[in-house]
């Protein structure tokens, strides 16, 4: 997918390798050889295998996998907490990788801030003081934190909670000081590992669904960590699902579960509720076969349906906007009337929805009528393509065309 | 059996050198710390029995409650009443400035043992050696340094009651969870800052429990310095011994149990309010 936003982090070739021969094991993985490998000939183990992506302005970007994974170590490398073995980061064009110490920490007090799934709370101060606590690092006055510091617990809700100690508060609550203390340096990029990962499902969703808010509202470029694909597809943007050190794929959750890379992916995403995430963009036939309105009469159509196989199919002005559906059987009978458009048996009453609208969403739609679903440009009204009943329903279950038919023909029977 | 390895001759070895080249510095260490010692006692011995009565009992109500303020003030009555109050002021004195000293020396050194494993890997085995060693051993060197009296009495004290300070400060340190840690190099903390703003503070209850520790070995310590005429209760228990006095052995016993169990109590509640 091309994309015209301004890259805030570039990662190019990132190697991570723990272990004392670091040398040989880089070789051997830039000649090639797989981590069991160089695990065998040099005790060295890939962390993470020559990672390569960009993250754009603004993005919410999603580092998936399952434990051991490497995920969580390359959030780390983004502000350099671990120290890649080679390759670059850039954040704004500027290689991270490079900085001397001090330029390392200012960028870790300005443009970038953690927060990390056990919260890391300072359990001696308060609440206030915890968000404060960059500020303080930075070398900022009293007066200047604390200003700065109540507007982050504002934005995360946390009012009246600033002279509490972190263990007086709910694990939601805690996790919303370590936002707090993330958001009062103001950077403009969020690394979040596994940051909802402790909390309970209800909390979590509330805390997913709040982030979603703020970084509508904030925008700032988010790296967020999980083991969890729901939330990956929930909060991501894009989603980066990553194996044993290696990027398996980069993409959209609806590019990764309708066209995964490999066959970990696909195995990975099989359980995942594609209902609520594949749109009709996604499933519609593209180009469909289509009868053109004033120049294609009843036997054009017929001929059409004919050369097809198709007994139902869309009718489109000079402008290729939609106007209905016809059906073969009233075609038969329009071309026995002698009629010389289809002006008569044009259904104008069908669903039509636009290329975001999901499997979900389109569900309801196919329930008491036989029509099929026309995609268009929601302002254009032009036709984009055709989504048809048993595609829906497929996406719907999983079941494929035959064992729907089967179904029909075992339910009609009984 | 005849001796064929004979180690203790190259520690005398080693010692007499140090004597030998090294005793302007001993001199100058043995008046200053004497000096030190003697004011702090000095102090100590010159304010009213009542007031310092007072003072550690408002401090025991203040941390520890009302039953130990009410063991403090028992206690110390008694001990004035025994007739040891000055005794056991000169054993507080020199319970003070070792555990002072020996925590000076102990808390740097927990941390870099915390932050270093070839530091660790050092010092442990010497705090071991300082910890079984038998007390009196220490008195050797000491006497042959700085020749008998108060400083030599705390320069055993200090040897002796240290490593628990330094093995709990590095304790402390290290139990400091690696995400809060994580959390304050994220948002760009100095090795400073880290061991100031967040290290420290983890580990201050630990921390405390080792100072109460150094305390509480002090004070076995000093009585033993007794020997080598540190003063204090250590020189009545000691007189008690070669009297064969059972009362006085008894009395001066009792005051250092008094004096111990006052300590522990008041330093071990510092501890643990020391997170609150």
């Amino acid at each position: 997918m091309k994309e015209n936003r301004p890259v805030k982090i570039k990662v190019e070739d990132l190697v991570l390798i723990f272990g004392k021969n670091k040398e040989n094991a880089l070789q051997m993985l830039k000649e090639g050889s797989i981590k069991k490998e160089i695990l065998s000939k040099t005790q060295c183990t890939v962390g993470i295998n020559q990672a390569n992506f960009e993250i754009y302005e603004g993005e919410f970007f999603v580092i998936m996998g399952l434990s051991g994974s490497g995920k969580s170590t390359l959030l780390r490398c983004l502000n350099r907490l671990i120290e890649p073995t080679s390759g670059n980061v850039y954040v704004n064009g500027d290689n991270i990788t490079r900085k001397s110490h001090r330029e390392l920490l200012d960028v870790r007090r300005t443009e970038m801030s953690m927060v990390f799934q056990k919260f890391g709370l300072l359990p001696h101060r308060t609440v206030l003081e915890n968000v404060a606590f960059g500020l303080e690092l930075r070398g900022e006055d009293k007066e200047t934190r604390e200003t700065k510091a109540q507007q982050a617990i504002d934005t995360v809700g946390l009012h009246g909670f600033e002279r509490q100690s972190p263990a007086q508060l709910s694990g939601g609550m805690q996790q919303r000081v370590g936002l707090a203390r993330a958001l009062t340096n103001d950077p403009e990029v969020l690394l979040m590992d596994e940051a909802f990962s402790a909390l309970d499902p209800l909390i979590k969703t509330e805390m997913q669904d709040e982030l979603l808010g703020l970084q509508n509202k904030l925008k700032k470029t988010v790296v967020f960590v999980t083991h969890d694909l729901d939330e990956a597809i929930k909060l991501g943007d894009r989603i980066v699902i990553m194996k044993d050190g290696i990027i398996e794929q980069i993409g959209t959750a609806e590019e990764i579960l309708t066209n995964p890379a490999t066959p970990y992916v696909e195995a990975f995403v099989k359980k995942v509720d594609r209902k609520t995430i594949i749109t009709a963009g996604t499933l519609m036939h593209e180009k469909p076969t289509h009868v053109r309105f004033g120049k294609d009469g009843p036997e054009g159509t017929l001929r059409k349906m004919r050369s097809t196989g198709l007994d139902v199919l869309p009718v489109v002005d000079e402008q290729n906007t939609f106007l209905g559906f016809v059906w073969v059987a009233d075609a038969v009978q329009c071309a026995n009337r002698q009629e010389k458009t289809v002006e008569s048996i044009l259904l104008t009453n069908v669903p039509t929805v636009s290329i975001e609208v999901t499997v979900e969403e389109m569900l309801p739609l196919i329930t008491a009528t036989r029509s099929p679903i026309a995609v268009i440009d929601w302002d254009s009204k032009r036709l984009l393509g055709i989504v048809s009943q048993n595609s829906v329903v497929i996406e719907a279950t999983r079941f494929n065309e035959q064992e729907i038919t089967k179904l029909k023909e075992h339910a009609n029977n009984s | 059996m005849e001796k064929t390895i004979d180690i203790g001759q190259y520690v005398a070895i080693a010692v007499k050198w140090l004597m030998a080249n090294l005793r302007p510095l001993f001199d100058f260490i043995k008046t200053t710390g004497n000096a030190g010692i003697e004011s702090i006692e000095w102090v100590l011995v010159s304010v009213p029995f009542y007031i310092t009565i007072a003072l550690f009992t408002a401090v025991a109500w203040k941390y520890a409650g009302k039953r130990i303020a009410t063991f403090t003030l028992l206690g110390l009555a008694l001990i004035y009443l025994m007739g040891f109050w000055e005794e056991t002021m000169q054993t507080l004195a020199l319970i003070i400035s070792s555990t002072v000293i020996a925590l000076i020396v102990a808390v740097p050194l927990g941390i870099w043992s915390a932050k270093s494993q070839t530091a660790q890997r050092i010092i442990r085995p010497l705090l071991d050696l300082m910890q079984t060693m038998p007390a009196f051993v220490y008195l050797i060197p000491a006497v042959l340094f700085f020749s008998i009296g108060k400083l030599p009495g705390a320069f055993a004290t200090i040897i002796f009651a240290m490593p628990p300070a330094v093995r709990l400060t590095a304790l402390g340190i290290q139990q400091v969870p690696g995400d809060v840690l994580e959390a304050a190099r994220s948002l760009g903390a100095t090795q400073k800052q880290i061991l100031f703003k967040v290290e420290l503070p983890l580990a201050l209850k630990t921390l405390l429990t080792g100072v109460n520790q150094t305390i509480l070995l002090s004070l076995s310590m000093v009585v033993i310095a007794g020997m080598i005429a540190a003063g204090g209760l250590g020189e009545k228990v000691l007189e008690g011994i070669n009297n064969l006095d059972i009362g006085l052995g008894f009395e001066s016993g009792l005051s250092v149990v008094i004096l111990a169990i006052i300590l522990d109590r008041i330093t071990q509640a510092f501890g643990n309010k020391g997170l609150n």
